[in-house]
């Protein structure tokens, strides 16, 4: 071999290996929450530690499910023709509280986002765009405390709905940001053809620009619905016992009750798992909105 | 650009205003839950307002309380510590990243979208990973510090140590939204400079220092200013891992913000915080805006 050839063969070797050492992080630790998900008690407390199960089980799993007290749905308390069916609820309960909150404020959210976006792409009113931006800059926390105290006012804590409303603050400037991207890099020629015609505003919406605009509303509905999935600190403050999400839930297994490592990374895997799946499949979708929404961002 | 002229010609200056229809839902739900509660906030602010007692106005005193608070005031130093070090190391790896990233390898979507996990998973699952491979005889880290024969380390479970380790978690967490803003940059460079670089024999390193740097410094600034305000209100990772402790020795100004409004249910002091914790995040914002004209 010639003297460059083995200076791009050492060059490559060297960007390999800086590219393992850039994802291998990220894989180590998704690995490790595997590997404990999997693995026995005796496995999960041996040390040094055991990486690939002896014993691969799913037992964590139905532990998660069944004898856990964080997940048992217990029949005695299934009562048909009382009340609620979660009084003492189940992983199934939070899964169900998760679903609810996550695809309703995403729901919302589309609903007067992406009207929003057009109308703020289609009249330049950067300055609703700003006051967006201002939304993203302020921690979550500081919106809870003045909802809170309305909240417990009306009487609304214990149910589901402080919580939509309360990802609507996460979920409705995502939308309305990705889709004033989206609406601006749309050409205007076959709307202002509409227009001429004599199509409405309206119209000119609904038949032209929001069929055009379906894949950055799936962005949109991507991101909105993974920032509401993994949000933690509005449920933290104003879920109940029955209206906690799947990760103040996961937390609270944590915190107040003493479990066992396997069941634990168990919950945890089973919590982010769908956040996971989405991304391994709609990563082309996630990387553009994220650009686009981090590079407007300035 | 050019069809939106036309179009106001078409039908007048006022075209623009008959969108307003689009905005008045999300107008109203932004008024609902974001402007309504800053406004409240201002308002709380200058109450003494516990929950459960009654509520009396009491001027600036909770903003004269912050100063005096020494719990608040070491919250702010501590805020700002791990504020510097999770912006320099998801800034440095991000970059670097970003470079790797835009070269083209075998299976680098794959290696890609494995990068970006980490931030998009949900932080309280990894965060409770990360807490058993923290546990000081258990804990999977100190056994892998132990194999290549580094003294063990006592991780979150120590004042002095706690902090960086809450950036290690960050960083590891939040590196991929700098690389992918930078990545963006990148793609958008033009290839002429490169190609005269070549010509006159600049190195790898003298084009990526005199003409990419330059070139992306906008979007470096970008992702700088959104690492910044989002390593302020960093709180999952510390909520879940350490709870503010050992101690109050990782208690940022945003754990304690949660302390006072949902633990002390001292809603009137939470409330100063947050305009101050506001201010704050907006004067640094500004200077990073602001200094980034200078520097290229």
């Amino acid at each position: 071999m010639r003297p460059h050839q083995i200076r791009r063969l050492f060059g490559n070797i060297g960007f390999g290996l800086s590219v393992f050492a850039l994802v291998s992080p990220a894989i180590l630790v998704f690995l490790w929450m595997l590997s404990l998900s999997f693995k026995n008690e005796l496995d999960n407390t041996a040390f040094p530690p055991v990486f690939i199960p002896t014993h691969p089980t799913f037992a964590n799993f139905i532990d998660v499910f069944e004898k856990n007290d964080f997940v048992t749905l217990s029949w005695e308390d299934f009562d048909l023709f009382g009340r609620t069916w979660f009084s003492y609820p189940s992983i199934g309960g939070y899964l169900y509280n998760s679903i609810v909150v996550s695809f309703s404020a995403t729901g919302l959210a589309l609903l007067v986002g992406v009207p929003a976006g057009f109308g703020v792409a289609k009249s330049k009113a950067h300055k609703v765009a700003a006051l967006i931006m201002i939304a993203r800059v302020t921690p979550g926390l500081s919106y809870l405390v003045p909802l809170f105290l309305l909240f417990q006012w009306l009487g609304m804590i214990g149910s589901l709905l402080p919580l939509v409303i309360t990802h609507l603050v996460l979920t409705v400037p995502i939308v309305v940001w990705v889709m004033i991207g989206f609406f601006e890099g749309l050409p205007n020629e076959l709307e202002e053809a509409a227009l001429v015609d004599g199509a409405t505003i309206w119209q000119a919406f609904r038949f032209i620009a929001l069929p055009l605009a379906r894949p950055g509303i799936v962005v949109a509905l991507i991101l909105a619905f993974i920032f509401s999935w993994n949000n933690f600190i509005f449920g933290v403050v104003l879920a109940g016992r029955e209206t906690r999400t799947l990760p103040v839930a996961v937390y609270n297994v944590l915190t107040f009750e003493q479990v066992s490592w396997g069941p634990l990374a168990a919950a945890a895997l089973l919590v982010t798992l769908p956040v996971l799946l989405l991304t391994l499949l709609m990563q082309k979708e996630i990387v553009a909105g994220l650009t686009a929404g981090g590079v407007k961002g300035g | 650009m050019s069809g939106a002229t036309s179009a106001m010609g078409l039908r007048g200056r006022n075209y623009a205003r008959q969108y307003w229809p689009f905005l008045v839902p999300a107008g109203v739900i932004v008024f609902a839950v974001i402007v309504f509660p800053w406004i409240f906030t201002l308002y709380m602010s200058v109450m003494e307002w516990h929950v459960g007692s009654a509520i009396t106005f009491n001027g600036l005193a909770n903003y004269k309380r912050l100063l005096t608070d020494e719990r608040f005031l070491w919250s702010v130093v501590r805020t700002l510590y791990f504020t510097a070090l999770a912006v320099i190391f998801p800034m440095l790896l991000g970059i670097a990243a970003a470079v790797c990233f835009h070269r083209k390898f075998p299976l680098r979507g794959l290696a890609r979208t494995i990068f970006i996990l980490p931030m998009m998973a949900t932080p309280v699952a990894v965060a409770l990973v990360w807490t058993m491979m923290f546990h000081p005889q258990l804990g999977v880290l100190n056994y892998l510090l132990s194999v290549v024969g580094l003294p063990m380390s006592s991780w979150v479970y120590a004042p002095n140590t706690v902090i960086p380790t809450l950036v290690m978690v960050e960083t590891w967490q939040w590196t991929p939204l700098v690389m992918l803003i930078v990545l963006g940059g990148l793609a958008s460079l033009p290839i002429d400079p490169y190609e005269a670089a070549r010509i006159d024999g600049a190195s790898g390193w003298e084009a990526f220092r005199h003409i990419t740097l330059p070139l992306v410094w906008p979007h470096i600034m970008v992702a700088l200013v959104i690492r910044t305000i989002d390593a302020l209100k960093s709180l999952d990772i510390i909520f879940v891992i350490s709870g503010g402790g050992p101690g109050t020795s990782s208690e940022t100004m945003n754990y304690l913000l949660y302390l006072e409004a949902f633990s002390f249910y001292d809603m009137g002091y939470a409330s100063a915080i947050v305009v101050v914790f506001f201010v704050i995040i907006l004067l640094i914002s500004l200077l990073l805006f602001s200094s980034r004209r200078q520097a290229y």
